[in-house]
C-alpha cells in the first residue's frame, strides 16, 4: 500500500510546473482571453518537447506510454495555472481512446502527431453539446449511438459559442459520416465511450483541484496583505473561516481524484463509482474555493482587471463539465442504492 | 501509487476477522452508562487476551508490534463486524501515545499494560468550568510538597467522559501559576480514589450519565505521575490533542461501517416504500463522505511510514470525520421519517432507536477535542498561514 506518487511522477510535475510559471502567467491567461484563437503553439510545443503530449501515448506510437496517475499531478499543475487549450481533450481522454478502441491504420494516423504536438484532438460524447477547442484541433473523436468515429477537421461545420470562460473555446460541431472514420461500434463502441467519459471526468477533476488550490494560495495572499481596521483582513476570524472552508473541501476532495486515476489505470470493477465520487467532490470544492475567493477579496475581486475571474470562470466552466456534482452525485446514488 | 495490501496484512486482516466474527458481542448497553461500562470492561479484557486490544503497541506492553497499515486493517474490520465502542479509548488512543512520547521506562512498564488489559482505565481532565476552548486558562493547581516529594491538587475538571467510572484521570495542572499563559503548566496522572477527589456524574443531551464533575481538594500527587518536564505540560498536552483530533480517535473504520449501515437502511426503508426519494442524494455525500475520509487516511499513514508529520492538517481531519459523522446520522434520522424520534426500548424504534442515540452522539463531534472553530482557526493560521493578529 502506498496512495502517494513517486519522486519522478513529482519531478515531472515540478518541471511542467516550471514551464507553466514561464510561459503561462495570468498575462498569458489573459491574452488567450483576447487573442483570435486563443491559443499559443509555441507553448503547446513546449510541453511536447517535454513528453507531456505524448504522456499517454503507448511507445509504440512515439509516446512515453504512461497511465493516468502519471499524468495526475501535470493535469492539477495545468488546473493551477489556468493553462488554456485541450490538454485534457487531447492528452486525457483521446489519446487513449485512439490507442485502446481504433484500428491500427486509424491509431498510427493520429497518435504519432499528438505525441510530438502537431496533432491536436478534441472530443464530443453523447451529452456533450459544446466541443472544446475544435477550431484548432486536427481531428474530432465523436460519439453517436453507439458508434465512435474519427472525424478529420477539414470535414467539421463549426458554430462558435460564447463561455464565460473567455479563454475557453466552444463549438458546435456537425459532421457526415461519410467524412469520417469508425473508430468502434456496438458493445465495444459503448465501452470505449465509458472509458473515455470517466477518463474526461476524472481529469476535470484534476484539472478542478488545481484551480482551487491557486484560488485559495492566492485569497490568502490577498488577505494577509489587504488591511482594513489597521490589520490584515486575514487576521479576522470570519475571514479565517471562509478560506479553512475552501482548504477542508480540497484536503477531502484531493484523495478521491487520485483514487479516480488509480482505479482507471488498473481497471478496477468499481470505477465508475470512483470516478463520480471524484468529480462530484472536485466540483463541489471549485464552486466553495470559488465563491470564498471572491467573498475575500471583495470588490476588486468583482472586476475583470483583477486576475480572480480567470480561474473563478474556469472553475465554474469545469465544475459542470464532464457531468455537474449532481450528476455525479445521482450515479454514485445508483451504483450503491439501486442493486442488491 | 499500490492501493493493495501485502499478503502478510491480508492474512492479518483475515485473522482478525475471523476472531472478531467470533466473539465480538452485540446489543451491550450503551458504555456511557454504570450497567454498560462494565460489560464493556468484560469485553476489553476479552480482546485483551487474545491481544487485539493495543494491536499497534510492543508486544511487551500488551500489543502485537503492529505496523499502522496493520492497525487500520484492524480497526475496519472491528466496526465491519460491529465492535462495541472502546471504553478503554482515552488510555490507549490518547495517553499512550503520550507515554509513549514522553514517559520513563518506568512509566511505560507501569501504566502501559495495564491500560491494554484493562484494568486501568483512563478518563481526560482537561476542561474546567472557565477553560473550554481557552484551555490554557485552566486554573486548577498543584503546589509543591517537597517533603512529601510530590504535588498538592486543588482545583476542577469538567465534561470528564466516563470520569463516574474510571480509577484514573489525566490532565494539565498550573504548577506555576507566575509564569505566561502556556507555560507553567504540567502534565498529571491522578488516582481517582486518592483522598480528596470527588466525582459528580453528569446526565449528558443523549440522558447517559456519561459525563462527570471531578473535584480535587488537596489530592496529593507523587512526582512518578507526572509525564514529561515540570511547567512543560502544554506541549506535552497538544501531542495528545494531536493524536485526539485525528487518526488515533477516529479512524475511518468506524465512518466506512456507518456509511455501509446507512445504505443499508435505505434499502430497507425502500423496500417498505418508506424512503424519501429526495434523501437519495444524502445518502450517497454521507457513504462519499466516508470514502473520502477512508482514503485520506491512507494517503496520510503513507507519509507518516515515510516519517513525513500532518502537523496542523490534523486539525482538518477532525472538523471532516466529525461534521461526516453529523451528516451520516442526521440523514440516517431523516430516512425513518415519523420513527426517527423513536429511542431504545420504544417498542416500534427501528434498530433499537440506535440512529438516534448516533445523531445525538455526534452532535458532540463538533465539540469535544477542541471546537470545530477552534480548529478552523488552526487551519486558517498553521496550514494556511494567515495572521494570527
Amino acid at each position: 500500500m502506498r496512495f502517494a506518487f513517486t519522486d519522478d511522477q513529482l519531478l515531472f510535475r515540478d518541471t511542467v510546473g516550471e514551464l507553466f510559471a514561464k510561459e503561462c502567467a495570468p498575462e498569458a491567461v489573459r491574452w488567450s482571453w483576447n487573442d483570435v484563437t486563443g491559443r499559443n503553439p509555441e507553448l503547446w510545443a513546449a510541453l511536447a518537447e517535454m513528453g507531456v503530449t505524448g504522456l499517454t501515448v503507448p511507445e509504440a506510437h512515439g509516446g512515453m506510454g504512461m497511465n493516468e496517475v502519471d499524468l495526475l499531478p501535470i493535469l492539477t499543475e495545468a488546473g493551477r495555472y489556468a493553462f488554456p487549450g485541450p490538454i485534457v481533450e487531447t492528452i486525457a481522454v483521446a489519446a487513449p481512446m485512439l490507442a485502446e478502441s481504433a484500428p491500427a491504420a486509424i491509431a498510427e494516423r493520429w497518435l504519432p502527431g499528438i505525441a510530438d504536438g502537431s496533432v491536436i484532438a478534441t472530443v464530443a460524447l453523447t451529452g456533450q453539446p459544446f466541443v472544446t477547442d475544435a477550431h484548432i484541433a486536427d481531428v474530432l473523436l465523436a460519439q453517436r449511438d453507439d458508434r465512435i468515429f474519427a472525424v478529420p477537421a477539414e470535414n467539421l461545420r463549426l458554430t462558435p459559442q460564447t463561455s464565460v470562460d473567455g479563454a475557453r473555446r466552444l463549438f458546435v460541431a456537425e459532421w457526415d459520416e461519410a467524412d469520417a472514420e469508425l473508430i468502434a461500434s456496438g458493445d465495444e463502441g459503448l465501452r470505449c465511450a465509458d472509458r473515455a467519459f470517466n477518463r474526461g471526468a476524472a481529469a476535470t477533476a484534476a484539472v478542478l483541484i488545481g484551480l482551487s488550490e491557486q484560488m485559495i494560495a492566492t485569497t490568502v495572499a490577498y488577505v494577509s496583505e489587504r488591511k482594513q481596521f489597521g490589520v490584515p483582513i486575514g487576521s479576522f476570524q470570519a475571514v479565517k473561516h471562509h478560506l479553512a472552508d475552501a482548504e477542508l473541501k480540497v484536503s477531502f476532495s484531493r484523495p478521491s481524484v487520485w483514487n479516480a486515476a488509480y482505479s482507471i489505470a488498473h481497471n478496477v470493477p468499481d470505477v465508475d463509482r470512483d470516478v463520480s465520487m471524484a468529480k462530484c467532490f472536485a466540483s463541489d470544492a471549485a464552486e466553495v474555493a470559488s465563491r470564498k475567493a471572491l467573498q475575500c477579496h471583495g470588490a476588486i475581486g468583482y472586476t475583470t482587471e483583477h486576475d480572480l475571474h480567470f480561474w473563478l470562470k474556469r472553475s465554474w466552466a469545469l465544475a459542470a463539465a464532464w457531468g455537474d456534482a449532481a450528476w455525479h452525485r445521482r450515479r454514485v446514488a445508483h451504483l450503491l442504492l439501486d442493486q442488491g | 501509487m499500490d492501493l493493495n495490501f501485502t499478503a502478510t496484512e491480508e492474512s492479518f486482516r483475515a485473522e482478525a476477522r475471523a476472531w472478531l466474527e467470533a466473539n465480538v458481542p452485540h446489543n451491550l448497553p450503551s458504555g456511557d452508562t454504570r450497567e454498560g461500562f462494565d460489560l464493556h470492561v468484560l469485553w476489553e479484557k476479552k480482546l485483551y487476551d487474545a491481544r487485539w486490544s493495543a494491536v499497534s503497541w510492543p508486544t511487551e506492553f500488551g500489543g502485537r508490534g503492529s505496523s499502522l497499515w496493520e492497525w487500520l486493517i484492524f480497526e475496519e474490520e472491528y466496526y465491519r463486524a460491529g465492535g462495541p465502542q472502546r471504553v478503554t479509548q482515552n488510555g490507549i488512543f490518547l495517553l499512550a501515545p503520550t507515554i509513549f512520547e514522553f514517559g520513563t521506562d518506568e512509566q511505560k512498564a507501569t501504566f502501559l499494560p495495564r491500560m491494554a488489559a484493562a484494568d486501568d482505565l483512563w478518563c481526560q481532565g482537561w476542561s474546567e468550568p472557565d477553560a473550554g476552548s481557552d484551555l490554557a486558562g485552566i486554573k486548577s493547581r498543584a503546589t509543591r510538597d517537597d517533603a512529601a516529594g510530590g504535588w498538592i491538587l486543588n482545583g476542577q475538571k469538567t465534561w470528564t467522559t466516563r470520569g463516574a467510572f474510571c480509577n484514573w484521570v489525566f490532565g494539565l495542572f498550573r504548577t506555576d501559576p507566575d509564569a505566561a499563559r502556556h507555560s507553567g503548566m504540567t502534565y498529571m496522572m491522578v488516582p481517582l480514589d486518592a483522598p480528596g477527589v470527588t466525582v459528580r456524574g453528569v446526565e449528558r443531551l443523549d440522558g447517559d450519565e456519561g459525563f462527570a464533575e471531578v473535584f480535587l481538594d488537596d489530592v496529593f500527587v507523587s512526582d512518578d505521575l507526572v509525564l514529561g518536564g515540570v511547567n512543560e505540560g502544554w506541549g506535552v498536552a497538544m501531542a495528545t490533542t494531536s493524536s485526539e483530533r485525528g487518526l488515533t480517535l477516529r479512524s475511518p473504520g468506524r465512518y466506512c461501517a456507518a456509511a455501509d449501515r446507512l445504505v443499508d437502511l435505505w434499502k430497507r426503508q425502500s423496500k417498505i416504500g418508506t424512503a424519501d426519494p429526495s434523501l437519495r442524494d444524502a445518502v450517497a455525500q454521507s457513504w462519499m463522505e466516508a470514502e473520502a475520509y477512508r482514503l485520506a487516511t491512507l494517503a496520510d499513514v503513507s507519509g507518516l511510514v515515510e516519517g513525513k508529520s500532518s502537523g496542523a492538517r490534523s486539525s482538518l481531519t477532525k472538523i471532516f470525520w466529525s461534521e461526516l459523522d453529523v451528516n451520516l446520522n442526521e440523514t440516517a434520522v431523516r430516512l425513518l421519517g415519523p420513527a426517527g424520534e423513536l429511542i431504545e426500548g420504544s417498542p416500534d424504534a427501528i434498530d433499537d432507536g440506535a440512529w438516534m442515540k448516533a445523531f445525538e452522539f455526534s452532535l458532540s463531534g463538533p465539540i469535544y477535542a477542541g471546537t470545530n472553530e477552534i480548529q478552523r482557526n488552526v487551519v486558517a493560521e498553521r496550514v494556511l498561514g494567515l495572521p494570527r493578529k
